[in-house]
């Protein structure tokens, strides 16, 4: 069905969407090249070669102990994952293999949690972890990270779980096969690239969580956006270094991201477009 | 087919994830509700008692209160207005044949994934800056005064930061959505001789129409709660200018110490929310069967 394409046409195309590819993509290289200049570079005008010093790198970990909140974001958006898989697994099998009559209602009660603004329960949040201790604990945002992507983790397994053919279940019974032995040797193996994908999305949108983890941490817990969003003081005139601390910060989602692309459309929109 | 059994299991696999959920959406919100009754602030502990509707009325009558809503309402549809007009640009431009189409790909999508702090900082120092950014260096290039964005067009700047974060996600939905457009009606509505326009307006506009649909209501969705593009570059000013609904809130919760009005504040983005996500569930669950 290919048509046929003139090579005018596919480089008039080729030009064009690199160009516009290149804007967009811009700010992220920029940013990629300030980080290797030196601090007088930065502010010296427009360059797009740096003097390639890892300078700045050294500086953000030697004077800003950079290491801390990039390990408090891994913990948080790992764990919180983890521990959302751990309960969403048995929820999304439940409902994708046993449905009743009411899935249906809790799927999408499940989803409207997602719709609750956080800025809602600002207040009482706030409240609870200041009274019990919780404030500024990577305990208490894990466990507030995992909550408010709940919703999201069930539905994608859900509808990954969903299209795993139901008479291979059936046929597994009529071999005697019992329940979890079902589930460990027939359903496991068909479900891991469902899971995987679901690990993956979340943890993206863990790690760039930006209402709670700035509201709820200080110093101890503070993962990574806490930890930029304190560069907005007037220290942040130190672009070398607020470009090789946000380079650092984004680099790992940015290439778990582009291994994504098609999980983030189906997880994002819910199954609605695929 | 089921048997009793695994029904029965069933209901205890499902039931850690519902009762988690039922209590994130049941108690923080009762207290929310509450707090919006009350005369409570973090600076004068033990005062809390009735307040009736005070809250409400005060946050109600506070002038900065429409202004926000103006501006959630300004930053939601502006950067709505882009996305989607950008992401159908861009989606039918990169389905087009070329050479580094996976390249593209991964460039055009790649500033979704940085976070929100990084993505204004970035903006703010980096490209906006009046001094030393690089739109300060082209004005300069052309002999143009250069704009201190964030003074002189504050709303604007977070509208510009934000859609350069969405573009992408609209852009990667609409184009998985164009590439199940039929490519022989395309072919043969070229032959009975439609030009460019009419086959857009006529196939691909309505082929695309759901996924705009979901492009829209999820973004409003994620959008109303702008949040940490506002704190690191205007921190809602000057005066109330680049204030939206989340960070007016936040401002009498956390900076005023007001719990109550805050907790009323709270209330009320539920209600706007709740309009939204009305219209989402509708379109979503149509999709379920």
């Amino acid at each position: 069905m290919a048509r046929a394409v003139t090579t005018q046409t596919k480089v008039g195309n080729t030009v064009v969407a690199w160009i516009i590819a290149l804007l967009i993509f811009f700010p992220i290289l920029y940013t990629i090249i300030t980080s290797l200049k030196t601090e007088q570079e930065a502010i010296a005008g427009f360059s797009l070669i740096p003097s390639f010093t890892f300078e700045s790198y050294q500086a953000v970990q030697s004077q800003n102990d950079y290491f801390k909140p990039f390990m408090n974001s891994v913990i948080l958006a790992v764990g919180s994952t983890i521990l959302a898989l751990i309960v969403a697994i048995p929820a999304a099998w439940a409902m994708a293999f046993n449905p009743t009559k009411r899935t249906k209602d809790i799927l999408m009660w499940m989803l409207s949690t997602k719709m609750m603004p956080a800025v809602a329960v600002l207040v009482p949040i706030y409240l609870i972890f200041l009274n019990t201790g919780l404030m500024d604990t990577r305990f208490g945002l894990t466990i507030l990270l995992m909550l408010i992507n709940l919703p999201i983790v069930v539905w994608m397994l859900y509808t990954y779980f969903r299209e795993i053919p139901g008479e291979i279940l059936e046929a597994a019974r009529m071999d005697g096969a019992t329940l979890w032995g079902e589930i460990w040797y027939v359903l496991t193996p068909m479900a891991v690239p469902g899971i995987a994908s679901t690990l993956l999305l979340n943890i993206i949108l863990a790690w760039n969580e930006s209402f709670w983890t700035i509201q709820l941490t200080t110093t101890n817990a503070a993962p990574l956006t806490a930890f930029i969003a304190s560069f907005s003081s007037p220290q942040g005139l130190f672009w070398a270094k607020l470009s090789a601390a946000s380079t650092l910060a984004i680099a790992p989602i940015l290439i778990m991201g582009w291994f994504s692309q098609k999980q983030l459309v189906r997880g994002l929109t819910f199954g609605a477009v695929k | 087919m089921a048997t009793r059994q695994t029904q029965g299991i069933a209901r205890w696999m499902r039931m850690p994830a519902i009762v988690l959920l039922l209590i994130w959406m049941v108690v923080p919100l009762a207290m929310t509700i509450y707090f919006s009754f009350r005369n409570y602030n973090l600076l004068s502990p033990g005062q809390g008692s009735w307040a009736g509707w005070f809250n409400y009325v005060y946050f109600y009558t506070d002038p900065a209160f429409f202004q926000s809503i103006w501006n959630t309402l300004v930053l939601v549809v502006g950067v709505l207005i882009i996305t989607v007009i950008g992401g159908i640009a861009i989606a039918m431009l990169i389905d087009r044949p070329m050479w580094g189409q996976g390249i593209v790909r991964i460039l055009v999508i790649s500033p979704f994934f940085v976070m929100p702090p990084v993505a204004a900082l970035i903006w703010k120092n980096m490209l906006m800056h009046p001094g030393y950014g690089v739109f300060a260096d082209i004005a300069k290039f052309f002999g143009a005064q250069p704009v201190d964005w964030f003074a002189a067009y504050p709303l604007f700047s977070i509208i510009l930061i934000v859609a350069w974060q969405w573009l992408p996600f609209a852009t990667l939905i609409l184009l998985t959505s164009l590439q199940s457009l039929d490519g022989e009606q395309m072919e043969a509505a070229e032959m009975d001789g439609a030009g460019f326009w009419s086959r857009f307006w006529y196939l691909t506009l309505p082929h695309m129409a759901r996924a705009i649909t979901v492009v829209v209501l999820i973004q409003t969705i994620f959008l109303l709660a702008v949040y940490a593009e506002i704190l690191v570059t205007t921190n809602g000013g000057p005066g109330y200018a680049s204030t939206n609904l989340v960070f007016l809130i936040y401002r009498v919760a956390r900076l005023g110490f007001d719990v109550g009005g805050g907790a009323a504040g709270g209330v009320i983005a539920v209600v706007l929310a709740n309009i939204v996500a009305i219209f989402l569930m509708r379109a979503v669950g149509r999709n379920l069967d």
